[in-house]
């Protein structure tokens, strides 16, 4: 589904990824560790261009969309993206925060004939049931401002499944929130897992991990120098770094 | 106060016998259209300018375009309005062959002139919106100029609500100098009634009376659009 061949990307003159290579397949779910600075979120940034790659290709569903040819556009609408500040619409209420894109996406698409009122219909009934699935339903009509971080970081993940993507990027979806939130969140994650949605994880929860994933990978100096199943990955880690790195963060 | 009194009676009479008031009117829709078009045509062109000048610039055409911008930004805030007036009416324009009256040529370089400035207003504006919204606009497939048109430019606008108010009733009060290419608004009415009576202490006191009016008017709007704006900063 994705394949990324000999990524590399540059700030200035520092390297911050160096080369990577990774195959994911549908209903992977892997997660991305790695020390501070290892460009782990630059690299998942690069996945959906919203870093231009210096270098390499990112093939999804079959186009390089690190071509700068490519309408990006087209292709970010079938890979999802969660925030760590959850960027929720400010101005837009919890409800359009969901359905915005998908009316926008549809009223455009020359092939949808259906009448715009019809489609704003449907798409509120579907943000609707996506609402009704994370409880918030009665918040549909609220600003964001009004919702704990939970809320809002459970808003912003079914705001990237209405548009129904192939896969999720979750750039540390839980890193800034208050610790008695992060469980709500990393529990729809583990549904969606489940459901058998393809996820890309930055995440420093260990747990989770171990849990979840299918694959951890571990990225230090702009490579990635492990990708194992999380047993294998945990339990006898082969890159040194990646040893050390462990001893400081599994306590 | 006897020939205060007086005066009074006078400036009444004439605006209200012999054509002051139709004067008055005129002046009054023609410095509310001049300034309320002017605005109009400002913040449009402020909004289109501060989107080239906070457009990634890898492309050719954005630094062009934004060459441009910064090119006829310092040009209008560099000259007074009384300048650019006189030369779009006298020199501009009938270079170019067309015929304009004053109140048109008044809109025009209000509108010019407002971009500028609301042009600078409006970038500072963005750039104070989370560059998170812009990135989530993105991550959900909006195009660049969608993102802005839906998301980030509406909150730049309720940031600089108060700014732009400030603009509005800068723009009533520069109205006012709009007589130079022969457009009658307030000031022209009330010069004209005190022509007719050789009395000008009355009518400029009831003109400097309509102006802190109307701009008392604009701030009271304002803060009303404000509170409107403001629903979704507070929580319930």
């Amino acid at each position: 589904m994705l394949d990324v061949i000999d990524l590399k990307k540059n700030f200035d003159d520092q390297t911050v990824l160096d080369g990577i290579n990774i195959h994911i397949n549908k209903g992977d779910i892997v997660v991305v560790t790695g020390p501070s600075g290892s460009g782990k979120s630059t690299f998942l940034r690069c996945l959906n261009c919203m870093e231009d790659p210096d270098g390499g290709q990112i093939i999804f569903n079959g186009v390089d969309i690190a071509d700068m040819k490519v309408d990006i556009n087209v292709h970010r609408r079938h890979m999802g993206m969660v925030f760590q500040h959850f960027n929720l619409f400010n101005n837009k209420t919890v409800l359009q925060n969901i359905s915005l894109a998908p009316i926008y996406v549809r009223t455009k698409d020359k092939n949808d004939k259906t009448p715009k009122k019809e489609i704003i219909a449907e798409e509120n009934v579907k943000a609707l049931e996506l609402l009704e699935r994370i409880g918030l339903q009665d918040k549909a009509g609220m600003y964001p401002v009004t919702l704990s971080g939970g809320q809002k970081q459970r808003v912003a993940i079914v705001r990237a499944l209405a548009m129904n993507p192939d896969m999720i990027l979750f750039d540390e979806p839980t890193s800034a929130l208050d610790p008695e939130m992060v469980g709500e969140v990393l529990d729809l994650m583990k549904e969606l897992a489940k459901e058998g949605m393809t996820m890309v994880i930055v995440t420093h929860e260990m747990g989770f991990a171990k849990e979840v994933a299918n694959r951890v990978i571990f990225i230090d100096e702009g490579i990635i120098k492990e990708d194992a199943p999380p047993k294998e990955f945990f339990e006898n880690p082969k890159d040194p770094r990646l040893k050390e790195f462990l001893s400081k963060v599994l306590m | 106060m006897g020939n205060f009194q007086l005066k009074i009676n006078q400036f009444v009479e004439i605006v209200m016998h012999q054509g002051g008031m139709n004067q008055i009117l005129e002046g009054l829709k023609n410095t509310v259209i001049i300034a309320v078009s002017g605005l109009i045509i400002g913040i449009i062109i402020g909004i289109l300018i501060a989107t080239v000048r906070v457009v990634p610039k890898y492309k050719l055409l954005p630094r062009i375009l934004n060459g441009f911008c910064t090119f006829y930004v310092s040009l209008f805030r560099g000259t007074p309005m009384v300048v650019q007036l006189l030369v779009f009416y006298y020199v501009l324009l009938p270079i170019i062959g067309v015929k304009l009256t004053g109140v048109q040529v008044s809109i025009l370089v209000f509108g010019l002139n407002s971009g500028a400035y609301i042009s600078e207003m409006m970038r500072a504006g963005i750039q104070s919106v989370d560059p998170g919204q812009m990135e989530a606009g993105r991550a959900v497939g909006l195009s660049f100029a969608t993102t802005m048109r839906m998301i980030v430019i509406p909150q730049a606008i309720k940031n600089i609500l108060p700014t732009l108010g400030n603009e509005f009733i800068q723009l009533i009060k520069e109205t006012s100098v709009v007589s130079f290419v022969g457009a009658s608004d307030l000031y022209v009415a009330f010069n004209y009634i005190g022509s007719n009576s050789y009395e000008f202490m009355v009518p400029y006191l009831a003109m400097a009376i309509i102006y802190i009016v109307l701009v008392l008017l604009i701030t009271l709007g304002i803060r009303i659009m404000e509170k409107q704006l403001r629903k979704s900063d507070k929580r319930n």
